[in-house]
């Protein structure tokens, strides 16, 4: 009986060849996705890792819906014309509070991972409006909806929830006040304010879209923007202890 | 056992029917309850899906008295052909849909005045809407539909139930509309690929199972003693596809009245399992499934045996066991452990010798039928698309090198790519396979017009030539522009420099698209013309009668 007449036995039972594809295509994930999750050179130690504000994450939800992530990146590799158009290579430590995370796989537009602190809030409001009008040349869609929406946090206590439960770490107090800090992050000299402050001490605290009225969409995603590559800080961040 | 108690609902029946009763009335009271917009939107849909859904049930029931089907007619096998003729037309229809929203998009790139700075047609939820519209709308009801052709012939039997087929197809379209307009309404997960959120993953999900248990279901009757291999292809694709699903959705919604859901994964965990799943929805939805197209439509259509069982085999398992672990080479120099991208390289250039073992296979059929390129325009397609096939699975290990891919990740290279294989490999061996199946389902004796497939094949032809070399061009360069220094060693381009530089290229691709959905659109007419008036097959010839099987 030659070898090929062995594979007669997938052929004709169903369940065999079933299981037999499983194994197979089980294999290849298994070995690289598992260790992931143990190998501790994996996520580097980087200070200053915190978890998104309130509003932040509201803003980074902006984000995913406007699907901000088709056109930029927000992983700097470390290539020479990278580290100078954007600054320090990205670190796995920097997105490990992004549920999902926003790496990106094309740059129509260019990275983002550390666009935070490089332009005005300014700049961002009115280039989210008319992209035109700051960059001529720029190809992308205008967001002057985002000004006019009122930001929906009806339900942002339970989003901090839902983060804890995936492994990000809220304290109680930060769910429970999730609402307020929001408004709080945006209302500077207000007690709101110095309450957000006590709980998140490592953020900015401004009315990023100039409307003191109300806390917008475009709030929160200039928020979000503006703390993007910002938390670790890379004057102390040591490259060579993280080699791997 | 189903003569004896023909007067009662069977048990399938009665079994739908009392789920989607339960589903209506869970989605009334999700869609009462809810303040999210969209949740309220979909539940409306769903619920109105479901009970039309259950009306259609019991209509069917009370109208043939519950008599069941005739598993054959005259000691021919009595094959169900209803839901493969649905999604025949779904994937017509659907496939015209996502062309024209990838001319759109592709136009807003070169005008960006055309995204009108609305939330709905703003690029960012256009894009995923293209993406998914073409392979999951169009390419999966390609696949249902084939997959439910092809098993039915080769194993010579009806597919089991009465109404489970009808689920399939059915429910299948049904998350392609909750997912579409989820797009469009801004409900998305943002794993590329992966859109949907956590409601419309779960319907799929039900939906896959019960396509699984069709599948499997018609091979456990079956008639042959042997699983035609076209089958083991569409099982690795069924099988893989619930697995990648499953896995990379994992997902905890804010709560059951918010489209919103934050998945388990994170950052670089995340990205490992996102591209473990986007490369495989590539590697299993993209190819395993249509290379299962190729192994049945190629050797009917050119009337020859498939060229070497044998190397069918080795294909099979090579394809399947090392495509799995191609995903990370999307993550070179990044955050990702070095090891694991280079693992993902490695397999990927392994992954060249499987690839083309299966286009040599598809090809090599033709021995002794070649001379059927001059006279069968709709076998040239089918043809061209394997040599498309062999022609992205060259260019892809190439691209997974990790030296190539620092210039041509991030850039339009990527974009081009994924076209060589989506509208030359996918596009052509659907448009063949539909070409085929149309009058074989409507016992037409042949198809309205073979000069109208020619004129399609030639203009798609065209714009895919002008696709994919215009975003070779623009990729390569903008590649190059970002690492352009000048003499004093600066960075000699603005980000902005390479945007504007891209401008023609756009419209150059711009115009492929445009000449693909022409295409498309020819192709639509043709086979309703077909339909319509084509001529009728003479009763008692089988149209596509058993396949000789390989050696």
């Amino acid at each position: 009986m030659s070898a090929w007449k062995k594979h007669e036995v997938f052929e004709k039972n169903s369940l065999v060849l079933l299981v037999g594809i499983l194994i197979m295509v089980a294999i290849g994930g298994l070995v690289e996705i598992a260790p992931l999750f143990y190998l501790k050179s994996t996520i580097e130690k980087a200070e200053g890792m915190r978890p998104y504000t309130p509003l932040e994450l509201a803003g980074r939800n902006i984000y995913i819906r406007e699907g901000c992530y088709v056109c930029h990146s927000q992983m700097v590799r470390p290539m020479r014309d990278e580290l100078e158009r954007y600054g320090h290579y990205s670190l796995a430590a920097e997105s490990m509070y992004d549920h999902p995370f926003q790496w990106g796989s094309k740059r129509t537009g260019p990275d983002l991972a550390r666009v935070g602190n490089k332009y005005s809030d300014d700049w961002h409001v009115e280039h989210l409006k008319d992209p035109r009008s700051v960059v001529p040349a720029s190809i992308m869609p205008g967001y002057p909806f985002l000004a006019e929406n009122k930001l929906n946090v009806r339900d942002i206590s339970e989003h901090l929830t839902v983060n804890t439960v995936v492994g990000v770490p809220y304290t109680e107090e930060q769910i429970a006040n999730a609402q307020a800090d929001v408004l709080g992050q945006a209302s500077p000299d207000t007690d709101a304010a110095y309450a957000f402050e006590e709980r998140y001490p490592n953020s900015v605290i401004r009315d990023f879209d100039s409307n003191p009225g109300e806390v917008t969409e475009m709030d929160a995603l200039v928020a979000y923007l503006q703390v993007l590559g910002t938390m670790v800080d890379f004057s102390i961040y040591d490259d060579q202890a993280n080699a791997r | 056992m189903a003569q004896n108690k023909a007067k009662m609902i069977s048990l399938e029946e009665g079994g739908f029917a009392l789920f989607l009763v339960l589903l209506a009335f869970a989605c009334i009271i999700v869609a009462g309850k809810t303040f999210d917009q969209v949740m309220a939107f979909h539940a409306g849909i769903g619920a109105l899906i479901a009970a039309v859904s259950v009306f259609i049930i019991f209509k069917k029931y009370f109208d043939d008295g519950g008599e069941p089907i005739p598993q054959e007619i005259d000691g021919k096998p009595n094959y169900n052909i209803g839901p493969v003729k649905f999604g025949s037309v779904a994937a017509m229809f659907w496939g015209i849909a996502g062309f024209t929203v990838g001319l759109v998009i592709a136009l807003q790139l070169a005008f960006p005045a055309l995204n009108f700075d609305l939330p709905w047609t703003n690029f960012g939820r256009l894009r995923p809407l293209h993406t998914s519209a073409v392979i999951f709308a169009f390419g999966g009801n390609v696949l249902l539909a084939t997959s439910m052709y092809v098993v039915q012939r080769t194993s010579r039997v009806r597919m089991p139930g009465k109404i489970l087929p009808w689920f399939v197809i059915v429910g299948y379209n049904a998350f392609i509309l909750i997912a579409g307009t989820g797009y469009l309404l801004g409900a998305t997960q943002s794993k590329e690929y992966a859109e949907p959120e956590w409601y419309a993953d779960l319907w799929l999900t039900i939906v896959w199972v019960c396509y699984l248990l069709l599948f499997l279901g018609t091979l456990w009757k079956r008639k042959e003693p042997h699983i035609y291999v076209a089958n083991w292809f569409y099982l690795a694709f069924i099988v893989t596809i619930a697995m990648l699903h499953i896995t990379n959705n994992l997902t905890i919604p804010v709560s059951i009245y918010s489209t919103k859901s934050y998945i388990v994964w994170s950052g670089v965990q995340d990205a490992m399992v996102q591209w473990w799943y986007g490369h495989n929805a590539v590697g299993f939805f993209l190819t395993a499934g249509f290379l299962a197209i190729m192994y049945y439509f190629i050797p009917k259509r050119a009337d020859r045996p498939v060229y070497s069982y044998r190397l069918s085999i080795v294909h099979f398992w090579a394809l399947i066991f090392i495509y799995i672990w191609a995903g990370p080479h999307h993550l070179h120099y990044t955050a990702l452990p070095q090891w694991a991208s280079t693992l993902g390289a490695t397999f990927s250039i392994i992954l060249w010798m499987p690839s083309w073992g299966g286009m040599i296979n598809g090809l090599m059929t033709l021995s002794g039928a070649w001379d059927k390129l001059r006279t069968d325009p709709v076998l040239r397609m089918m043809v061209v698309s394997v040599a498309f096939y062999g022609m992205s699975t060259f260019e892809g290990p190439l691209m997974s090198l990790r030296a190539v891919n620092s210039l041509s990740h991030y850039t339009d290279w990527t974009i081009g790519h994924v076209h060589s294989g989506a509208l030359g490999w996918v596009g052509y061996i659907s448009f063949g396979a539909l070409y085929c199946l149309i009058p074989w389902l409507w016992n037409k004796k042949s198809l309205y017009s073979l000069k109208l497939v020619n004129w399609h094949f030639w203009l798609s032809t065209l714009g895919i030539v002008l696709y994919i070399t215009s975003m070779w061009v623009s990729g390569i360069m903008q590649g190059l522009m970002w690492r352009a220094y000048d003499t004093l060693g600066f960075l000699e381009y603005s980000f902005v420099e390479t945007v504007e530089a891209m401008h023609p290229f756009y419209i150059i691709r711009a115009m492929g698209g445009a000449l693909f959905v022409i295409g498309a659109l020819i192709m639509a007419y043709n086979l309703w013309m077909t339909v319509r008036h084509g001529e009728a097959e003479e009763a008692g010839t089988t149209p596509a009668g058993s396949l000789a099987a390989a050696e």
